[in-house]
């Protein structure tokens, strides 16, 4: 499985939800924090299971996600 | 049209077209309307020889705002059309002046209100000099022979892109359609044709993308903005006057206003008047806006009466009491909705008046 | 070991000024996608956008490239007369629905007929978003409205109207689709369209405009998520995604 993470930029954020809806390993959720125009912002779960899919940027209207893909490079 | 490279007997409507092309106008929309449609009709055949856009636009919403993007990509460019066709361009106007755009507008002006008739008239001093929404200025010029007709169209573009502002040439119907002969002045240099347009849209060539816009929300931007306008307007108020004044050489005792079409018939009456010994000078405005206050104040001062005259019911005849200092010397006559007066009219109406 | 790609991030043709939208505002996804298109293309120096009167008035602060205003329903115009100036350059017009069907009806089907080299984003989000959620010429019927207080009746307003279907008997017309952004599959196939419709105007095929069905949460009263469960729904149903007409 690949394996990735998501940086959001708090201050494009509008908590608009989509990008939960779109993300099937739930890795998004609700936060509590607010940004500088009021909103509330979700937050990356980091539980390792983003599969670096996209799909959360992709449905973003705001163009607040960033996927990261991480590529192991040695096995372990 | 016979015409040699220098010289040619031609139509107003025509001349506005040489003038354009002279001065390097490479866009030009319009929409049939009676009586500038030679403009149109002249230009589909001569834009396209200098390499030029003609558009036949839809309406004369489409054609100012053809005008408008025209402009806004750097070109010269120009739209004509009479009355109730300026009445629709005037928020496209408005946009033009909001974003210092440097359009140049043709009103062959005819009688209204309404659909009215399509005899010369004079029916647009207000929305010439008091143009459209919001709080701006055009420069206007207000031609009164073919001659004119020419010098003024090339120049209005010179003044458009001098001042990034929208350029209103303010003729008649029967400027439109009168033949005379004209010195096409093909040597003449336009101004600022190649100065550069940096505020262009060109593409964002090495730099970032600009924008051309009137919409400024924040609180007090357009009140700034408007500020900045006015600074420019009274540049141009300072600079840009013109009118002719003549006779006044005699002491005159009396004073005609008059601009355009009804300037040229006063010359008439003038010469009239001579025959019976009467002194009476000619202020012609050129530049309707600005108006030339001060020349006219000047004019008028030592004269007993100011008769204005214009082809509607008094319109001018407002810039004029602001001018003079005692308005009760002022006279008008006017007709509106289309009725040209002759020079003998104008005769009998001042010798009603004088004795 | 690990190494980090980024691998999916803001396209670099957009500022950094985050969109004064509302959450889940269809005009948001677009500009997003208008700005990866002009990315991919690599026209961010060769493009000029005009904007609308309506919402998307304000897409000259999002995109950094050239932008132009025009007045309410005017674009298509302003667009023709920018690619006539500049035939060498990109130039597209993005509408609302009251801005293109509307007021500016005259101005597209001019354009269109007249096969004006140039693309049109076409925004139906079934209202009049930026004036408080009116009565569009596309407002569904029974649509409730801030001027259609008891729902759209045809009686009285008359039907909505499909431009998309309009405009194809027009020959100056190329291509016509209409496309949604629901969800991320619908997102990647309205990328695909638009990037179509760009590349038509590059390669000479001429007039080509793609009408989005889009959310207009605010004004309709729904969360972003029950919006694009609109647009599935009653508004695809009414206004059928897919091609409308593509001139090969
Ligand atoms: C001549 C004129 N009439 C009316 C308006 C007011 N106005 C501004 S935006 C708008 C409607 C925009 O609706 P739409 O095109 O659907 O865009 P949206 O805001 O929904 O994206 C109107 C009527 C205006 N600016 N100019
Ligand atoms: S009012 Fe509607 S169209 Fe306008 S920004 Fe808000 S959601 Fe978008």
């Amino acid at each position: 499985m690949r394996k990735g993470r998501i940086i959001i930029e708090v201050d494009r954020c509008k908590g608009c939800l989509l990008c939960i809806a779109a993300c099937k390993p739930k890795q998004i959720k609700i936060s509590k924090k607010m940004n500088k125009t009021g909103y509330n912002i979700v937050e990356f779960c980091d539980e390792g299971k983003c599969n670096a899919c996209t799909l959360c940027g992709i449905i973003c209207p705001d163009a607040a996600i960033e996927v990261i893909e991480i590529i192991e490079t040695e096995k372990k | 049209m016979t015409s040699d490279n220098k010289k040619a007997f031609i139509k107003g409507n025509h001349a506005v077209v040489e003038a354009a092309l002279d001065a390097g106008c490479r866009f030009y929309a319009g929409y049939p309307i009676t009586p500038q449609n030679e403009i149109p009709e002249f230009m589909s055949k001569r834009m396209p020889e200098v390499g030029g856009t003609f558009i036949q636009a839809e309406s004369e919403l489409i054609s100012v705002n053809m005008v408008f993007g025209a402009v806004a990509a750097g070109a010269r460019a120009m739209t004509t059309s009479s009355s109730p066709g300026i009445s629709l361009m005037q928020e496209g106007i408005s946009y033009m002046a909001g974003c210092e755009l440097p359009g140049v507008l043709v009103n062959v002006m005819r009688g209204g209100p309404g659909l009215g008739n399509i005899q010369p008239s004079q029916s647009d001093y207000f929305q010439a000099v008091k143009p459209g929404h919001g709080d701006f200025r055009m420069i206007t010029l207000a031609p009164s022979s073919i001659q004119e007709m020419y010098d003024l169209t090339f120049d209005a573009f010179d003044l458009a892109d001098k001042y990034r502002n929208p350029v209103m040439i303010l003729a008649d119907g029967l400027l439109g359609q009168l033949m005379e002969n004209v010195e096409l002045k093909r040597d003449r240099k336009p101004l600022y044709l190649n100065t550069p347009k940096p505020w262009a849209l060109t593409g964002a060539k090495g730099r970032d993308g600009q924008r051309i816009l009137s919409l400024l929300m924040q609180p007090g931007v357009l009140e700034k903005h408007n500020f900045k306008l006015k600074e420019k307007y009274d540049l141009i108020t300072k600079t840009e006057k013109r009118f002719e004044l003549s006779g006044m050489e005699n002491n005159p005792d009396y004073l005609i206003a008059a601009f355009g079409t009804v300037g040229r018939i006063s010359k008439g009456t003038i010469r009239l008047l001579k025959q019976d010994g009467i002194n009476t000078g000619l202020f012609r405005p050129i530049t309707v806006w600005p108006y030339p206050y001060e020349a006219l104040k000047e004019a008028a001062k030592n004269v007993k009466k100011i008769f204005v005259f214009e082809m509607n019911l008094g319109q001018m005849v407002e810039d004029v009491r602001l001018a003079v200092e005692d308005s009760s010397k002022i006279e008008f006559y006017g007709r509106p909705g289309g009725g040209v007066p002759t020079a003998e009219e104008l005769y009998n109406f001042i010798k009603g008046k004088v004795g | 070991m690990s190494t980090e790609k980024t691998i999916y991030k803001k396209p670099t043709s957009l500022t950094d000024r985050p969109f004064t939208y509302c959450w889940g505002c269809g005009h948001s996804t677009i500009h997003k996608l208008i700005a990866e298109i002009v990315d991919e293309l690599g026209i961010r120096e060769t493009i000029i956008g005009v904007a609308p009167v309506g919402c998307a008035v304000f897409a000259y602060d999002f995109w950094n490239f050239d932008v132009t205003e025009a007045a309410h329903g005017r674009a298509p115009v302003v667009a023709t007369a920018i690619k006539r100036v500049h035939p060498g350059k990109t130039v597209f017009c993005y509408q609302g629905d009251g801005d293109l069907a509307s007021i500016g009806m005259a101005e597209i089907i001019h354009t269109a007929n007249r096969g004006e080299n140039i693309t049109v984003i076409f925004i139906n989000n079934t209202n009049y978003g930026m004036t408080g959620g009116q009565l569009a010429p596309t407002s569904l019927i029974g649509q409730v409205t801030t001027t259609s207080p008891n729902g759209r009746d045809v009686k009285n307003y008359g039907y909505p109207i499909r431009v998309s279907e309009l405009l194809a008997q027009f020959e100056g017309v190329k291509y016509l689709e209409r496309v949604k952004v629901t969800d991320a599959v619908s997102v990647i196939k309205a990328k695909k369209v638009i990037k179509k419709a760009f590349m038509n105007q590059i390669n000479g095929v001429g007039f080509s405009m793609v009408e989005v069905l889009a959310s207009c949460p605010a004004n309709w009263r729904k969360d972003p998520i029950e919006s694009n469960e609109m647009i599935d729904g009653e508004i695809s149903k009414y206004y059928q995604v897919g091609v409308i007409k593509d001139v090969k």
